[in-house]
């Protein structure tokens, strides 16, 4: 009877309430609003001089420029430069490598990090997990230039101890690690997985903590061992988490990472190391090749753009993601 | 949840042994290299050393603090990190403060983050920035480091949803009621609230001012500037010593394999001194930041 009651005062009150949502008139109310707009200035102007500032200088690209002319006297070469960029045997060789070692990163920047959470989310005793965690988060944290300088010196062809290790061990002849092309791509991919597939593990670590018990209560009761829990509550447990990361992972096939490249790399390994940011670095501000430079790394920066609105598009439409 | 059966008795095990290695292989590079560092030059030199130091010596160590161009560098990269965290923490608090706010609360919200999002998608690129920069008159000061890196979305976007999540909706209300504006909102009721959030963020801030080293190799065009990870990036990696003025001695003196060491574990440390406060917040970071309900 009560529930009854109830139920019909609720309708009663709906009928009442419009059926249109409020619309809120946004007004700019000044008098009180004002200490917002000022206190983004700070942040506003830096980004207008350092982020927007620059984005004419990009119509360099379409120019043959010359430092000593400036903008208003070098001459215009309309699409010469991306022209180059496609004919030059050098600039596809570059957009090659960096394909390869970007999309290789990501793959293995997705399938490491789950297995390592899996592994972890089955141990349980604490101090060891945490201690685990410790290690492995910290190389992030680190930046390339020492990494850099710690891997010049371990993976060395005279006296790196890896070297040594892998010669006692397996007595093989000392590797080419950095000198070689294929090992320099295996190097450059090994090293930065091994950088950062602690902290890639977070996010899921995260998702696997936020899995109900009771399914794998349940689970239990139907007869289920610990590998078909896994199998059958974990890995679909996971897959929302994983779409999205690999889809927001897209937007970096262009980047293959110049830090740590820049710092491993020499004249050696060109070929099959170097990628479009060092190429750019080397053409524009050593080379002086100003306006090519610019045009590769339009290239890279529009199709990064689209790939990136498409990959957020995409994760929005498939797991309800957004950012801001 | 608990399962006695051989098979996964035999799994916990290994499992155990391969994270318990794993976990080895993350630190090992660093304690080699601090092993190396503390070594004599013989043992280091014949290869000898693995993760504990031989015929223990502090030489390397005295060398490398005794040397003016690196203390110099590790003055530079101190003093650059300071001052670019707090240029950066200022701009992003406040503009972070102002787009918590709802957008019908602040109208003009809306355009504000076009803006961010527009930077984060799209730059001018190496070329065009490096000219700007130069055009500005920045090139060899410390503001071509520390201008230009202030403005990171991520950490805004950071900021903000620590500040949607953080703090109550009333006590702002209240504020309001009491006849506090926004400047005094934020100083008293924001900041107090989120002080762990914005040590995180700082935290952030400070590790990739310190990391950063490649606008020094660009922007400085004097060596006696460059901050330590630009130094020991031209010194370790490029092994370029033209740019420094360093008389020959200290050239054979900086070069050796320990004193080497020394240096990239030096510069390691600021790193490693934050890492325990940066680890206890930045798995909240990270799901706060990435997951919105």
């Amino acid at each position: 009877m009560a529930s009854n009651v109830s139920i019909k005062t609720d309708s009663t009150v709906a009928k009442k309430l419009p059926t249109e949502p409020i619309v809120v008139k946004q007004k700019w109310n000044l008098k009180r609003n004002w200490p917002l707009h000022v206190l983004m200035l700070p942040a506003i102007i830096l980004a207008l001089i350092f982020n927007y500032a620059p984005l004419p200088g990009i119509t360099m690209a379409f120019m043959d420029f010359k430092p000593y002319l400036g903008f208003a006297e070098s001459e215009w070469a309309g699409l010469d430069q991306f022209r180059r960029m496609i004919q030059f045997e050098d600039s596809r060789q570059v957009i090659w490598n960096t394909l390869i070692i970007a999309s290789l990163k990501i793959l293995f920047h997705i399938i490491i990090p789950i297995v390592f959470a899996l592994l972890l989310n089955e141990v349980r005793k604490m101090a060891f997990k945490r201690t685990i965690q410790t290690f492995v988060y910290l190389p992030h944290f680190l930046s390339w230039v020492i990494l850099g300088g710690i891997m010049l010196d371990m993976l060395s062809v005279d006296g790196g101890i890896v070297n040594i290790m892998l010669g006692k061990l397996f007595g093989t002849e000392p590797i080419f690690f950095l000198g070689d092309g294929d090992w320099f791509r295996f190097t450059v991919i090994a090293s930065d997985v091994w950088k950062d597939f602690g902290f890639g593990a977070v996010i899921f670590l995260a998702a696997l903590s936020g899995i109900n018990p009771d399914l794998y209560e349940a689970a239990t009761i139907d007869g289920a061992n610990r590998w078909h829990q896994v199998l059958f509550i974990t890995l679909p447990s996971l897959l929302p988490i994983t779409v999205v990361v690999a889809t927001l992972a897209l937007g970096n096939i262009l980047n293959a990472g110049f830090d740590q490249i820049f710092n491993l790399y020499n004249p050696l390994v060109y070929e099959k190391g170097d990628i479009i940011d060092t190429y750019v670095y080397r053409m524009g501000l050593l080379g002086g090749e100003f306006s090519f430079a610019t045009a590769v790394g339009l290239f890279k920066s529009i199709v990064g753009m689209i790939l990136i609105v498409t990959s957020y598009r995409l994760a929005y439409k498939f797991a309800g993601y957004r950012i801001f | 949840m608990h399962y006695k059966s051989l098979p996964y008795t035999i799994f916990t095990t290994c499992n155990y042994i391969f994270l318990g290695l794993l976990g080895i292989l993350c630190i090992a590079p660093l304690v080699h290299i601090l092993a190396v560092s503390f070594s004599g030059q013989a043992a280091a030199n014949a290869n000898l050393v693995g993760l504990i130091p031989i015929e223990f010596t502090a030489d390397a160590w005295g060398k490398t603090l005794g040397n003016d161009s690196f203390l110099r560098s590790l003055w530079n990269g101190v003093l650059r990190t300071i001052l670019g965290t707090l240029i950066s923490m200022f701009c992003l608090v406040c503009a972070a403060y102002s787009l918590s706010k709802e957008d019908h609360e602040f109208k003009g919200r809306k355009f504000y983050v076009a803006f961010f999002v527009f930077i984060m998608l799209f730059n001018g690129g190496l070329i065009p920035t490096y000219i700007l920069v130069q055009n500005l008159g920045l090139i060899n000061t410390i503001w071509a480091l520390v201008l230009p890196s202030a403005i990171n979305v991520f950490n805004l976007i950071l900021l903000l949803n620590f500040f949607r999540t953080g703090v109550p909706k009333t006590l702002e209300e209240a504020a309001f009621m009491d006849g506090a504006n926004h400047f005094r909102i934020l100083l008293s009721v924001y900041l107090p609230i989120s002080l762990p959030a914005m040590a995180t963020i700082g935290l952030f801030t400070m590790v990739g001012q310190w990391n950063s080293w490649f606008d020094g190799l660009i922007y400085l065009t004097d060596a006696n500037k460059y901050p330590l990870s630009t130094f020991l990036q031209t010194i370790i990696v490029q092994q370029d010593f033209s740019q420094m003025n360093v008389n020959p001695d200290e050239v054979k003196n900086l070069s050796e394999r320990t004193v080497k060491s020394a240096q990239i574990f030096i510069g390691a440390i600021p790193i490693l001194m934050v890492y325990p406060f940066l680890q206890k917040y930045f798995v909240k970071g990270m799901v706060l930041g990435s997951v919105k309900e």
